[in-house]
Protein backbone atom coordinates (compact mmCIF):
# COMPACT_ATOMS: atom_id res chain seq x y z
CA UNK A 1 0.00 0.00 0.00
CA UNK A 2 1.38 3.36 -1.05
CA UNK A 3 -0.30 6.18 0.94
CA UNK A 4 0.26 8.57 -1.64
CA UNK A 5 -1.52 6.74 -3.98
CA UNK A 6 -4.53 5.97 -1.43
CA UNK A 7 -4.95 9.64 -1.08
CA UNK A 8 -5.67 10.28 -4.71
CA UNK A 9 -8.11 7.81 -4.30
CA UNK A 10 -9.50 9.59 -1.60
CA UNK A 11 -8.76 12.98 -3.64
CA UNK A 12 -11.21 11.55 -6.21
CA UNK A 13 -14.00 10.79 -3.52
CA UNK A 14 -13.39 14.56 -1.97
CA UNK A 15 -14.01 16.21 -5.64
CA UNK A 16 -16.97 13.88 -6.21
CA UNK A 17 -18.77 14.86 -3.25
CA UNK A 18 -18.05 18.60 -3.03
CA UNK A 19 -20.10 18.53 -6.19
CA UNK A 20 -22.75 16.89 -4.89
CA UNK A 21 -23.01 17.94 -1.23
CA UNK A 22 -25.29 20.41 -1.25
CA UNK A 23 -28.16 17.58 -1.97
CA UNK A 24 -26.88 15.48 0.14
CA UNK A 25 -25.34 16.88 3.13
CA UNK A 26 -28.60 19.12 4.91
CA UNK A 27 -30.51 15.74 4.80
CA UNK A 28 -27.54 14.04 6.90
CA UNK A 29 -28.99 16.42 10.01
CA UNK A 30 -32.41 15.45 9.27
CA UNK A 31 -32.56 12.36 11.30
CA UNK A 32 -30.17 13.05 14.39
CA UNK A 33 -32.43 16.39 14.40
CA UNK A 34 -35.50 14.10 14.61
CA UNK A 35 -33.69 11.82 17.29
CA UNK A 36 -32.90 14.73 19.36
CA UNK A 37 -36.52 16.17 19.13
CA UNK A 38 -38.31 13.00 19.59
CA UNK A 39 -36.59 11.47 22.20
CA UNK A 40 -34.36 14.41 24.00
CA UNK A 41 -38.24 16.70 23.91
CA UNK A 42 -40.71 14.06 23.77
CA UNK A 43 -39.02 11.73 26.21
CA UNK A 44 -37.25 14.05 28.35
CA UNK A 45 -40.49 15.87 29.29
CA UNK A 46 -41.46 12.33 31.47
CA UNK A 47 -37.94 10.89 31.95
CA UNK A 48 -35.87 13.48 34.31
CA UNK A 49 -32.68 12.43 34.17
CA UNK A 50 -30.36 9.57 33.55
CA UNK A 51 -27.17 9.31 35.23
CA UNK A 52 -27.38 12.89 36.49
CA UNK A 53 -27.74 14.26 33.15
CA UNK A 54 -30.90 15.78 31.62
CA UNK A 55 -32.24 13.27 29.31
CA UNK A 56 -31.97 15.37 25.88
CA UNK A 57 -27.52 15.70 27.00
CA UNK A 58 -27.58 12.35 28.11
CA UNK A 59 -28.45 10.88 24.29
CA UNK A 60 -26.96 13.84 22.29
CA UNK A 61 -23.36 12.50 22.33
CA UNK A 62 -24.68 8.97 21.10
CA UNK A 63 -26.91 10.77 18.28
CA UNK A 64 -23.97 12.44 17.29
CA UNK A 65 -21.77 9.11 17.47
CA UNK A 66 -24.33 7.18 15.63
CA UNK A 67 -24.57 9.51 12.92
CA UNK A 68 -21.06 10.27 12.21
CA UNK A 69 -20.41 6.22 12.02
CA UNK A 70 -23.79 5.92 9.68
CA UNK A 71 -21.70 8.16 7.12
CA UNK A 72 -19.21 5.79 6.58
CA UNK A 73 -21.51 2.78 6.62
CA UNK A 74 -23.31 4.28 3.46
CA UNK A 75 -20.52 5.22 1.76
CA UNK A 76 -18.77 1.90 2.28
CA UNK A 77 -21.58 -0.46 1.73
CA UNK A 78 -23.70 1.49 -1.22
CA UNK A 79 -21.05 3.52 -2.20
CA UNK A 80 -18.26 1.47 -2.71
CA UNK A 81 -20.34 -1.66 -4.20
CA UNK A 82 -21.70 0.79 -6.74
CA UNK A 83 -18.40 2.17 -7.80
CA UNK A 84 -17.07 -1.37 -7.78
CA UNK A 85 -19.71 -3.40 -9.68
CA UNK A 86 -22.46 -0.45 -11.90
CA UNK A 87 -19.96 2.46 -12.41
CA UNK A 88 -17.31 0.35 -12.78
CA UNK A 89 -14.93 2.96 -10.72
CA UNK A 90 -12.46 0.73 -9.28
CA UNK A 91 -11.95 -0.79 -13.47
CA UNK A 92 -11.33 2.52 -14.48
CA UNK A 93 -8.91 3.44 -11.43
CA UNK A 94 -6.89 0.31 -11.57
CA UNK A 95 -5.37 0.60 -14.90
CA UNK A 96 -3.50 3.63 -13.29
CA UNK A 97 -0.27 3.30 -11.03
CA UNK A 98 -3.27 2.52 -8.11
CA UNK A 99 -2.90 -0.53 -7.04
CA UNK A 100 -6.08 -2.26 -5.28
CA UNK A 101 -4.62 -2.23 -1.66
CA UNK A 102 -4.00 1.77 -2.19
CA UNK A 103 -8.10 1.39 -3.30
CA UNK A 104 -9.10 0.30 -0.25
CA UNK A 105 -7.14 2.53 1.98
CA UNK A 106 -8.38 5.57 0.24
CA UNK A 107 -12.38 3.55 0.27
CA UNK A 108 -11.64 3.28 4.18
CA UNK A 109 -10.16 6.98 4.69
CA UNK A 110 -13.12 8.50 2.61
CA UNK A 111 -15.40 6.45 4.84
CA UNK A 112 -13.49 7.71 8.20
CA UNK A 113 -13.42 11.17 6.44
CA UNK A 114 -17.55 11.73 6.07
CA UNK A 115 -17.77 10.11 9.74
CA UNK A 116 -15.35 13.08 10.95
CA UNK A 117 -17.51 15.81 8.55
CA UNK A 118 -20.73 14.89 9.45
CA UNK A 119 -20.01 14.19 13.49
CA UNK A 120 -18.46 17.52 13.96
CA UNK A 121 -20.73 19.12 12.22
CA UNK A 122 -23.29 17.63 14.96
CA UNK A 123 -20.77 17.93 17.42
CA UNK A 124 -21.32 22.15 16.83
CA UNK A 125 -24.91 22.09 16.86
CA UNK A 126 -24.97 19.99 19.94
CA UNK A 127 -22.75 22.35 21.76
CA UNK A 128 -24.55 25.93 20.44
CA UNK A 129 -27.85 24.38 21.62
CA UNK A 130 -25.93 24.10 25.36
CA UNK A 131 -26.07 19.99 25.16
CA UNK A 132 -22.28 19.29 25.83
CA UNK A 133 -21.17 20.40 29.31
CA UNK A 134 -17.56 20.43 28.64
CA UNK A 135 -14.99 21.74 26.07
CA UNK A 136 -13.42 18.90 25.86
CA UNK A 137 -16.29 17.27 23.63
CA UNK A 138 -14.20 18.74 20.89
CA UNK A 139 -11.55 15.53 21.48
CA UNK A 140 -14.25 13.37 19.79
CA UNK A 141 -13.03 14.42 16.33
CA UNK A 142 -10.33 11.66 16.39
CA UNK A 143 -12.39 9.41 18.16
CA UNK A 144 -15.23 9.85 15.01
CA UNK A 145 -12.58 9.74 12.64
CA UNK A 146 -11.52 5.88 13.94
CA UNK A 147 -14.67 5.22 14.69
CA UNK A 148 -15.75 6.11 11.44
CA UNK A 149 -12.53 4.02 10.27
CA UNK A 150 -13.85 0.92 12.40
CA UNK A 151 -17.01 0.55 10.59
CA UNK A 152 -15.65 1.49 6.91
CA UNK A 153 -13.82 -1.50 7.65
CA UNK A 154 -16.36 -3.42 8.56
CA UNK A 155 -18.73 -1.90 5.76
CA UNK A 156 -15.93 -2.96 2.75
CA UNK A 157 -15.70 -6.91 3.90
CA UNK A 158 -19.30 -6.71 3.71
CA UNK A 159 -18.87 -5.19 0.27
CA UNK A 160 -16.03 -7.87 -0.54
CA UNK A 161 -18.39 -10.71 0.48
CA UNK A 162 -22.06 -9.72 -0.91
CA UNK A 163 -23.65 -11.36 -3.69
CA UNK A 164 -25.63 -8.40 -4.77
CA UNK A 165 -26.67 -4.92 -3.47
CA UNK A 166 -29.81 -6.19 -1.89
CA UNK A 167 -27.42 -8.73 0.66
CA UNK A 168 -26.62 -4.89 2.27
CA UNK A 169 -30.14 -5.48 4.16
CA UNK A 170 -28.55 -8.32 6.25
CA UNK A 171 -26.03 -6.22 7.23
CA UNK A 172 -28.37 -3.40 8.72
CA UNK A 173 -31.33 -5.51 9.38
CA UNK A 174 -29.48 -7.94 11.78
CA UNK A 175 -26.22 -6.40 12.52
CA UNK A 176 -26.52 -2.20 12.86
CA UNK A 177 -30.08 -1.60 13.53
CA UNK A 178 -30.05 -3.63 17.04
CA UNK A 179 -26.70 -2.49 17.64
CA UNK A 180 -27.94 1.18 17.32
CA UNK A 181 -30.67 0.49 19.66
CA UNK A 182 -28.47 -1.38 22.20
CA UNK A 183 -25.45 0.73 22.19
CA UNK A 184 -26.47 2.82 25.17
CA UNK A 185 -27.49 5.63 23.42
CA UNK A 186 -31.05 6.03 24.72
CA UNK A 187 -31.01 3.88 28.03
CA UNK A 188 -28.40 2.72 30.18
CA UNK A 189 -27.53 -1.36 29.45
CA UNK A 190 -27.95 -1.97 33.52
CA UNK A 191 -31.38 -2.58 33.27
CA UNK A 192 -31.09 -6.01 31.16
CA UNK A 193 -29.33 -8.76 32.40
CA UNK A 194 -25.87 -8.88 31.95
CA UNK A 195 -25.80 -11.06 29.00
CA UNK A 196 -26.89 -7.58 27.31
CA UNK A 197 -24.12 -5.33 27.92
CA UNK A 198 -21.89 -8.06 27.23
CA UNK A 199 -22.80 -8.53 23.66
CA UNK A 200 -22.53 -4.86 23.04
CA UNK A 201 -19.24 -5.24 24.37
CA UNK A 202 -18.28 -6.99 21.32
CA UNK A 203 -19.93 -3.89 19.59
CA UNK A 204 -18.25 -0.95 18.04
CA UNK A 205 -21.08 2.05 18.47
CA UNK A 206 -21.20 0.74 21.99
CA UNK A 207 -17.61 2.23 23.03
CA UNK A 208 -17.97 5.15 21.15
CA UNK A 209 -21.50 6.29 22.77
CA UNK A 210 -19.51 5.79 25.98
CA UNK A 211 -16.28 8.08 24.88
CA UNK A 212 -19.06 10.74 23.23
CA UNK A 213 -20.50 10.84 26.68
CA UNK A 214 -17.79 10.96 28.87
CA UNK A 215 -15.94 13.94 26.64
CA UNK A 216 -19.41 15.60 26.74
CA UNK A 217 -19.41 15.70 30.67
CA UNK A 218 -15.41 16.49 30.90
CA UNK A 219 -14.62 12.82 31.97
CA UNK A 220 -12.31 11.53 29.76
CA UNK A 221 -10.83 8.99 31.38
CA UNK A 222 -13.76 7.32 32.32
CA UNK A 223 -13.38 5.93 28.64
CA UNK A 224 -9.99 4.42 28.79
CA UNK A 225 -11.16 0.97 28.11
CA UNK A 226 -13.61 1.93 25.32
CA UNK A 227 -10.97 4.00 23.50
CA UNK A 228 -8.15 1.24 24.13
CA UNK A 229 -11.14 -0.88 22.47
CA UNK A 230 -11.42 1.10 19.21
CA UNK A 231 -7.91 1.24 18.61
CA UNK A 232 -7.24 -2.34 19.18
CA UNK A 233 -10.53 -3.64 17.16
CA UNK A 234 -9.29 -1.13 14.03
CA UNK A 235 -6.37 -2.78 14.45
CA UNK A 236 -7.27 -6.22 14.37
CA UNK A 237 -9.93 -5.41 11.42
CA UNK A 238 -7.47 -3.90 9.12
CA UNK A 239 -6.17 -6.88 7.12
CA UNK A 240 -9.64 -8.22 6.26
CA UNK A 241 -10.57 -5.55 3.78
CA UNK A 242 -7.31 -6.31 1.78
CA UNK A 243 -7.85 -9.91 1.93
CA UNK A 244 -11.64 -10.18 0.89
CA UNK A 245 -11.46 -7.17 -1.66
CA UNK A 246 -8.26 -9.12 -3.25
CA UNK A 247 -10.52 -12.23 -3.22
CA UNK A 248 -13.23 -10.95 -4.57
CA UNK A 249 -11.68 -9.20 -7.76
CA UNK A 250 -8.26 -10.06 -8.51
CA UNK A 251 -8.87 -14.03 -9.16
CA UNK B 1 13.07 -4.46 -29.62
CA UNK B 2 10.26 -6.02 -27.92
CA UNK B 3 8.03 -3.60 -25.49
CA UNK B 4 6.23 -6.87 -24.57
CA UNK B 5 7.32 -10.16 -23.79
CA UNK B 6 5.74 -13.55 -22.86
CA UNK B 7 6.77 -16.37 -22.19
CA UNK B 8 4.85 -19.42 -21.43
CA UNK B 9 2.19 -18.06 -20.22
CA UNK B 10 -0.77 -20.08 -18.25
CA UNK B 11 -3.77 -18.66 -16.26
CA UNK B 12 -6.04 -20.95 -14.39
CA UNK B 13 -9.51 -19.78 -13.11
CA UNK B 14 -9.71 -22.89 -10.88
CA UNK B 15 -10.06 -26.01 -12.97
CA UNK B 16 -10.36 -23.58 -15.91
CA UNK B 17 -7.41 -23.41 -18.36
CA UNK B 18 -8.06 -19.41 -19.63
CA UNK B 19 -4.37 -19.14 -21.09
CA UNK B 20 -2.60 -21.81 -21.68
CA UNK B 21 1.13 -21.70 -22.60
CA UNK B 22 1.21 -18.98 -24.85
CA UNK B 23 4.25 -17.18 -26.37
CA UNK B 24 4.35 -13.68 -28.05
CA UNK B 25 6.84 -10.48 -28.20
CA UNK B 26 5.06 -7.16 -29.52
CA UNK B 27 7.35 -4.64 -31.00
CA UNK B 28 7.77 -1.17 -30.22
CA UNK B 29 5.47 0.68 -32.21
CA UNK B 30 3.34 -1.85 -33.80
CA UNK B 31 -0.13 -2.59 -33.81
CA UNK B 32 -0.87 -5.51 -32.25
CA UNK B 33 -4.10 -7.35 -32.87
CA UNK B 34 -5.79 -10.08 -30.61
CA UNK B 35 -8.39 -12.14 -32.68
CA UNK B 36 -10.71 -15.22 -31.15
CA UNK B 37 -14.14 -16.14 -29.93
CA UNK B 38 -15.47 -15.62 -26.46
CA UNK B 39 -13.93 -17.10 -23.99
CA UNK B 40 -10.63 -17.99 -25.87
CA UNK B 41 -8.70 -16.02 -23.21
CA UNK B 42 -7.96 -12.74 -25.52
CA UNK B 43 -9.11 -10.40 -22.41
CA UNK B 44 -7.21 -12.53 -20.12
CA UNK B 45 -4.12 -11.87 -21.27
CA UNK B 46 -4.67 -8.27 -21.71
CA UNK B 47 -5.76 -8.09 -18.01
CA UNK B 48 -2.44 -9.98 -17.47
CA UNK B 49 -0.31 -7.35 -19.60
CA UNK B 50 -2.28 -4.35 -17.48
CA UNK B 51 -0.92 -6.17 -14.46
CA UNK B 52 -4.88 -6.42 -13.62
CA UNK B 53 -4.42 -10.25 -13.09
CA UNK B 54 -1.63 -12.64 -12.00
CA UNK B 55 -0.75 -15.33 -13.86
CA UNK B 56 -0.48 -18.59 -12.72
CA UNK B 57 2.54 -19.52 -14.72
CA UNK B 58 5.38 -18.11 -17.09
CA UNK B 59 7.13 -14.82 -18.04
CA UNK B 60 5.72 -11.35 -18.75
CA UNK B 61 7.59 -8.53 -19.21
CA UNK B 62 6.10 -4.61 -20.19
CA UNK B 63 9.15 -2.63 -20.83
CA UNK B 64 11.45 -5.42 -19.80
CA UNK B 65 9.99 -5.54 -16.15
CA UNK B 66 7.94 -8.10 -14.56
CA UNK B 67 3.95 -7.07 -14.20
CA UNK B 68 4.40 -9.18 -11.20
CA UNK B 69 6.84 -6.92 -9.60
CA UNK B 70 6.81 -3.76 -10.63
CA UNK B 71 2.78 -3.36 -11.31
CA UNK B 72 2.93 0.71 -10.55
CA UNK B 73 5.77 1.37 -12.79
CA UNK B 74 4.40 -0.43 -15.26
CA UNK B 75 0.99 1.21 -15.23
CA UNK B 76 2.27 4.40 -15.14
CA UNK B 77 3.35 3.94 -18.50
CA UNK B 78 0.55 2.25 -20.50
CA UNK B 79 -3.02 3.84 -21.75
CA UNK B 80 -6.00 1.60 -21.65
CA UNK B 81 -9.04 1.91 -22.82
CA UNK B 82 -12.06 -0.53 -21.48
CA UNK B 83 -14.60 -2.42 -23.05
CA UNK B 84 -17.28 -1.35 -20.78
CA UNK B 85 -17.73 2.83 -20.29
CA UNK B 86 -16.59 3.62 -16.79
CA UNK B 87 -16.27 7.05 -16.85
CA UNK B 88 -17.10 8.96 -13.68
CA UNK B 89 -21.07 9.51 -14.18
CA UNK B 90 -20.78 13.00 -11.77
CA UNK B 91 -18.53 14.55 -13.07
CA UNK B 92 -17.76 16.25 -16.38
CA UNK B 93 -16.09 15.79 -18.99
CA UNK B 94 -12.85 18.03 -18.26
CA UNK B 95 -13.34 16.98 -14.54
CA UNK B 96 -13.52 13.25 -15.47
CA UNK B 97 -9.77 13.91 -17.30
CA UNK B 98 -7.94 15.89 -14.37
CA UNK B 99 -9.51 13.45 -12.05
CA UNK B 100 -7.87 10.67 -13.88
CA UNK B 101 -4.61 12.64 -14.24
CA UNK B 102 -4.43 13.00 -10.82
CA UNK B 103 -3.71 9.08 -10.68
CA UNK B 104 -0.55 9.66 -12.62
CA UNK B 105 0.72 12.57 -10.48
CA UNK B 106 -0.11 14.99 -12.92
CA UNK B 107 -0.62 18.16 -11.47
CA UNK B 108 -3.53 20.22 -12.04
CA UNK B 109 -1.19 23.12 -14.25
CA UNK B 110 -0.55 20.46 -16.09
CA UNK B 111 -3.51 18.18 -16.85
CA UNK B 112 -5.99 21.25 -17.81
CA UNK B 113 -3.97 22.23 -21.15
CA UNK B 114 -3.03 18.18 -22.15
CA UNK B 115 -7.13 17.64 -21.32
CA UNK B 116 -8.00 20.02 -23.37
CA UNK B 117 -5.36 19.41 -26.05
CA UNK B 118 -6.51 15.78 -26.05
CA UNK B 119 -10.35 17.12 -26.37
CA UNK B 120 -9.24 18.94 -29.56
CA UNK B 121 -7.81 15.71 -31.18
CA UNK B 122 -10.87 13.55 -30.18
CA UNK B 123 -13.21 16.04 -31.39
CA UNK B 124 -14.98 16.92 -27.54
CA UNK B 125 -13.96 20.24 -27.56
CA UNK B 126 -17.30 21.68 -27.38
CA UNK B 127 -18.21 18.96 -24.87
CA UNK B 128 -15.87 19.78 -22.19
CA UNK B 129 -17.95 21.06 -19.66
CA UNK B 130 -20.79 18.97 -20.41
CA UNK B 131 -21.95 15.85 -18.05
CA UNK B 132 -21.57 12.67 -19.07
CA UNK B 133 -24.91 11.42 -19.36
CA UNK B 134 -25.24 14.11 -22.42
CA UNK B 135 -22.48 12.56 -24.34
CA UNK B 136 -23.29 9.77 -27.36
CA UNK B 137 -21.81 6.17 -27.27
CA UNK B 138 -19.46 7.07 -29.40
CA UNK B 139 -18.67 10.78 -27.67
CA UNK B 140 -17.82 8.06 -24.70
CA UNK B 141 -15.44 6.23 -26.74
CA UNK B 142 -14.03 9.23 -27.58
CA UNK B 143 -13.43 10.38 -24.52
CA UNK B 144 -12.24 7.10 -22.95
CA UNK B 145 -9.48 7.14 -25.47
CA UNK B 146 -8.60 11.13 -24.41
CA UNK B 147 -7.95 9.97 -20.56
CA UNK B 148 -6.43 6.82 -22.01
CA UNK B 149 -4.00 9.59 -23.62
CA UNK B 150 -3.10 11.61 -20.36
CA UNK B 151 -0.09 9.88 -19.36
CA UNK B 152 1.46 10.02 -22.84
CA UNK B 153 1.19 6.21 -22.86
CA UNK B 154 3.82 4.31 -24.62
CA UNK B 155 1.73 1.27 -24.85
CA UNK B 156 -2.06 1.81 -25.58
CA UNK B 157 -4.15 -1.20 -24.71
CA UNK B 158 -7.53 -1.14 -26.52
CA UNK B 159 -10.18 -3.78 -25.44
CA UNK B 160 -13.02 -4.08 -28.15
CA UNK B 161 -12.28 0.01 -29.13
CA UNK B 162 -15.31 0.24 -31.68
CA UNK B 163 -17.62 -2.28 -30.76
CA UNK B 164 -21.03 -1.07 -30.95
CA UNK B 165 -20.33 1.97 -32.57
CA UNK B 166 -21.96 3.11 -35.97
CA UNK B 167 -19.30 3.50 -39.17
CA UNK B 168 -18.75 6.62 -39.18
CA UNK B 169 -17.63 6.98 -35.48
CA UNK B 170 -15.55 3.75 -35.62
CA UNK B 171 -13.76 5.39 -38.69
CA UNK B 172 -13.17 7.89 -36.76
CA UNK B 173 -12.00 5.89 -34.05
CA UNK B 174 -9.38 4.16 -36.48
CA UNK B 175 -8.26 7.39 -38.20
CA UNK B 176 -7.43 8.75 -34.31
CA UNK B 177 -5.28 5.36 -33.92
CA UNK B 178 -3.70 5.23 -37.18
CA UNK B 179 -2.36 9.12 -35.77
CA UNK B 180 -1.40 7.55 -32.53
CA UNK B 181 0.64 4.79 -34.69
CA UNK B 182 2.21 6.61 -37.68
CA UNK B 183 2.98 10.27 -35.60
CA UNK B 184 3.58 9.64 -32.11
CA UNK B 185 5.17 6.13 -32.63
CA UNK B 186 2.59 4.51 -29.88
CA UNK B 187 2.20 0.92 -29.53
CA UNK B 188 -1.08 -0.05 -29.79
CA UNK B 189 -2.75 -3.46 -28.83
CA UNK B 190 -6.48 -4.48 -29.49
CA UNK B 191 -8.78 -7.46 -29.44
CA UNK B 192 -11.46 -6.87 -31.70
CA UNK B 193 -14.14 -9.12 -33.67
CA UNK B 194 -14.25 -6.89 -36.71
CA UNK B 195 -11.55 -8.13 -38.97
CA UNK B 196 -11.99 -5.16 -41.21
CA UNK B 197 -10.45 -3.41 -38.33
CA UNK B 198 -7.77 -6.26 -37.53
CA UNK B 199 -6.70 -5.58 -41.72
CA UNK B 200 -6.73 -1.89 -41.39
CA UNK B 201 -5.54 -1.42 -37.72
CA UNK B 202 -3.04 -4.22 -37.09
CA UNK B 203 0.28 -5.00 -38.18
CA UNK B 204 0.23 -8.65 -36.84
CA UNK B 205 -2.51 -10.86 -35.44
CA UNK B 206 -2.29 -14.06 -32.86
CA UNK B 207 -5.52 -15.63 -33.23
CA UNK B 208 -6.49 -17.13 -30.22
CA UNK B 209 -8.61 -20.08 -29.54
CA UNK B 210 -9.36 -22.32 -26.53
CA UNK B 211 -6.98 -20.37 -24.11
CA UNK B 212 -4.35 -20.99 -27.14
CA UNK B 213 -2.40 -18.58 -29.63
CA UNK B 214 -2.85 -20.41 -33.21
CA UNK B 215 -1.41 -18.50 -35.36
CA UNK B 216 0.60 -15.30 -35.20
CA UNK B 217 1.25 -13.21 -38.42
CA UNK B 218 0.78 -9.69 -39.91
CA UNK B 219 -2.93 -10.64 -41.79
CA UNK B 220 -1.85 -10.32 -45.64
CA UNK B 221 0.71 -13.07 -44.42
CA UNK B 222 -2.57 -15.42 -43.26
CA UNK B 223 -4.50 -14.95 -45.72
CA UNK B 224 -1.61 -15.98 -48.42
CA UNK B 225 -1.13 -18.93 -46.25
CA UNK B 226 -4.67 -20.29 -46.14
CA UNK B 227 -6.65 -18.13 -48.91
CA UNK B 228 -9.55 -16.73 -48.53
CA UNK B 229 -10.09 -13.56 -46.90
CA UNK B 230 -9.04 -13.05 -43.03
CA UNK B 231 -12.35 -13.63 -41.75
CA UNK B 232 -12.39 -17.27 -43.46
CA UNK B 233 -9.04 -17.94 -41.97
CA UNK B 234 -10.57 -16.63 -38.57
CA UNK B 235 -12.94 -19.56 -38.92
CA UNK B 236 -10.79 -22.12 -40.18
CA UNK B 237 -7.99 -21.68 -37.48
CA UNK B 238 -10.77 -20.97 -34.70
CA UNK B 239 -12.39 -24.39 -35.73
CA UNK B 240 -15.84 -23.22 -36.72
CA UNK B 241 -14.40 -23.48 -40.59
CA UNK B 242 -17.07 -24.09 -43.34
CA UNK B 243 -16.08 -27.48 -43.66
CA UNK B 244 -17.46 -28.48 -40.21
Amino acid sequence: MNIKRAFRVWQRHLTVYTKLYKSSFVINFVEPALYLLAFGLGLGAFVKEIKGMPYIEFIAPGIMASSAVFASVYECTYGTYVRMTYQKTFDAILVTPVNLNDLIMGELLWGATKSLLYGTSIMIVITIFGLAKSPLIVLSVPILFLGGFIFAELSVICSALVPGIDSFNYFYTLFLTPMFFFSGIFFPLDAFPKIVEKIAFFTPLYHLVNITRALARGMPLSSGIDILWIFVVAGILLPYPFRLMKKRIIR
Amino acid sequence: MNIISVRGLTKLYGELRAVDRVDFDIKRGECFGFLGPNGAGKTTVMSIICCLLPPTDGDVRVFGMDVKEKPSEIKARIGVMPQDENLDPDLSVIENLIVYARYFDIPKRLSVPRADELLEFVGLTEKRNSPIKSLSGGMKRRLLLARALLNNPELLILDEPTTGLDPSSRHHVWDMLNHLKTKEGTTLVLTTHYMEEAEKLCDRVAIMSLGRVVAIDPPEALIQRYGGNLEEVYLRLTGRGLEH
